[in-house]
């Protein structure tokens, strides 16, 4: 069966229109030997048989819910409900995009419109966007959102070495050839008062996460007024994980300029590493510098509730060159995704997950303390995520916990900070049960006892 | 379509008004008519310093943003600061109330090869023939 609807007569009368006889015409510039290469692949076989031996092969994997995992460091596996892909695979919602004739979607709109308001609920912020790709772009984001605040006469950026690794490099590309002078990030060891210390009169912003990559809580009480004054005006962007938020004070009742983070906590998934979610909120007074769509509520001619795509002249497509970004786009069906998860939790729901998450943390924390020849860092407060210091490279003990145990391991922070040998970053949520946790444990020290 | 008989105009819509040495600048009628329901206008910083022809600022509508530009060279000296809380100011009175900034002009010269008002005049209606 052919899937191509051209007729002869068309394909005759289409290269008439452009000058050419034969279409082998077109390819003249491809050197004639790499034209129709042979692929040398197998004879076809039916579908039921692709099936299989994808399978097949899908098996060497080690499925990721089938197994204990300590594995986090920004994409962490989470309980999804049910109801979650009920309601997003609906054929109704079942689109990444928002429409581009937005306002005869009233319901993609209200549901963008319901994300907003719970993302301005969990960070304490006043505006926020109908979201980004994921945590990285959102973060960089916050960079450029406090650049044109500065109406890029500012050049400088603070950005905190426990930030994420890979929003940072995010950042270093989305602002590549502006010119920024990018400091703070070289020194894994420096604290928050150096980091506030180095914010002058030329910082466009300063950028922290919380908890950091390495799990920690920052102590930010404060800490705004220091960076608005220091910088007269710098603004603070803190990257955070959403669920933390359910548990403490929300920056945004710190006094941060800009709250942004990855929302696949929020009941995505992992999903093999995307899609996920940027959210993103800041302070109405720079709603005109905030990238991304933005839905607004209103009334219709005949005074009903209803939703528009608002203050779209900061877009691209009426702005050009001179948008405030140039990703128009979101994450709908992420964003979809997390509104039902946050919408069938709860506050009191999202609550109880945040606390599974920070008990067994600190459950798990305390038993490898325990151990010979492991050290944990619990020097500061965390919430799912900390520090485990091993006796070995971590790529050895998590060679030894999947060939032995089956049990996934946690992230290698030498990797990043090579200052940092034998770190592990281990991650603990409401999957893990407190058997895993144990033979977890068991595992470790079963390893030191081997060395 | 109000015409001024103070200011002059560019080509571009923005018009200047001499005082004392310094110029006022601002949007004409046809343009404020053209972007209906101002409601932001993005302003530059005190102490910029713009050549005759570059772009200055911003006028926003909800669906629409246009860019504006300096009739002269010269320093912004002031903003209309009224604009940040009321930019209707730009509708409801564009020769008044509705300025943008005052320029201390690098060559006041520039002000004389600025269209006079039948010259602008002329200027908008091949703009609207075209429409």
């Amino acid at each position: 069966m052919v899937y191509i609807p051209h007729t002869d007569e068309e394909r005759r009368q289409m290269l008439a229109t452009i000058g050419v006889e034969r279409i082998e015409e077109l390819f003249t510039d491809i050197p004639e030997k790499f034209r129709y290469p042979d692929l040398d692949l197998p004879e076809p076989v039916a579908e039921l048989e692709v099936l299989q031996e994808l399978q097949g092969l899908a098996e060497f994997n080690l499925n990721a819910n089938a197994v204990p995992t300590f594995l986090g460091a920004g994409a962490y596996r989470h309980w999804v409900p049910a109801v979650v892909d009920a309601i997003i695979s609906r054929g109704e919602f079942y689109t990444a995009y928002t429409p581009y004739q937005p306002e005869i979607s009233q319901g993609t709109l209200q549901a963008i419109f319901e994300y907003q308001s719970l993302i301005c609920d969990l960070t304490g912020m006043e505006v926020a966007n109908a979201s980004h790709y994921d945590g990285a772009t959102a973060t960089a984001e916050a960079v450029v959102q406090a650049l044109n605040v500065f109406r890029l006469k500012r050049k400088k950026v603070v950005l905190a070495p426990t930030v994420h690794p890979l929003y940072r490099a995010v950042i270093h590309t989305y602002t590549q050839g502006m010119g920024l002078e990018i400091v703070g990030e070289e020194d894994a060891s420096v604290s928050l008062d150096d980091l506030i210390a180095m914010v002058d009169e030329q910082t466009a912003c300063l950028i922290l996460q919380n908890p950091n990559f390495l799990g920690q809580l920052e102590s930010l009480a404060g800490v705004a007024d220091q960076v608005h004054a220091r910088g007269k005006g710098t603004l603070l962007g803190v990257a955070v994980n959403p669920l933390s938020l359910a548990l403490f004070t929300p920056p945004g009742a710190l006094g941060a300029d800009i709250v942004m983070g990855e929302g696949q906590p929020l009941g995505l998934g992992l999903n093999f590493g995307g899609p996920y979610l940027g959210f993103y909120a800041t302070r109405t007074q720079y709603v005109h510098q905030m990238a991304g769509r933005l839905v607004g509520e209103t009334t219709d001619v005949e005074g009903r509730r209803a939703f528009v795509l608002t203050l779209t002249a900061r877009e691209q497509h009426i702005r050009r060159a001179r948008a405030t970004s140039n990703i128009c786009t979101n994450q709908g069906l992420m964003v979809l995704a997390a509104t039902v998860y946050l919408s069938a939790l709860g506050k009191q729901g999202l609550r109880q997950i945040a606390e599974l998450n920070y008990h067994k943390a600190h459950y798990a924390a305390a038993r490898i303390a325990e151990l010979e020849g492991y050290e944990v860092g619990t020097a500061r407060p965390f919430f799912n995520e900390f520090v485990v210091r091993c006796p070995a490279p971590v790529a050895e003990v998590n060679e030894h916990l999947l060939d032995e145990h089956e049990i996934i391991g946690g992230y290698d922070l030498s990797q990043d900070y090579p200052a940092m040998e034998n770190a592990m970053l281990v991650a603990v949520t409401e999957m893990n049960s407190r058997a895993e946790i144990d033979e977890f444990v068991e595992a470790l020290a079963e390893f030191e006892a081997e060395e | 379509m109000k015409l001024d008989s103070t200011v002059r105009y560019t080509e571009t819509h923005e018009w200047a008004r001499p005082e004392g040495d310094e110029f006022v600048v601002g949007i004409s009628d046809y343009a404020q008519s053209e972007l209906p329901d101002v409601m932001r206008v993005e302003l530059p910083d005190v102490g910029d310093t713009f050549t005759k022809g570059e772009a200055f600022g911003v006028v926003e509508t909800v669906k629409a943003a246009a860019e504006i530009f300096v009739p002269l060279s010269g320093e912004v000296t002031a903003l209309n600061e009224a604009l940040e809380a009321t930019p209707e100011l730009v509708n409801q009175d564009p020769y008044g109330a509705g300025w943008l900034i005052r320029l201390k002009a690098s060559d006041p010269a520039e002000w004389d090869q600025l269209l006079d008002g039948e010259a602008y005049t002329k200027v908008v209606e091949a703009e609207k023939a075209k429409h």
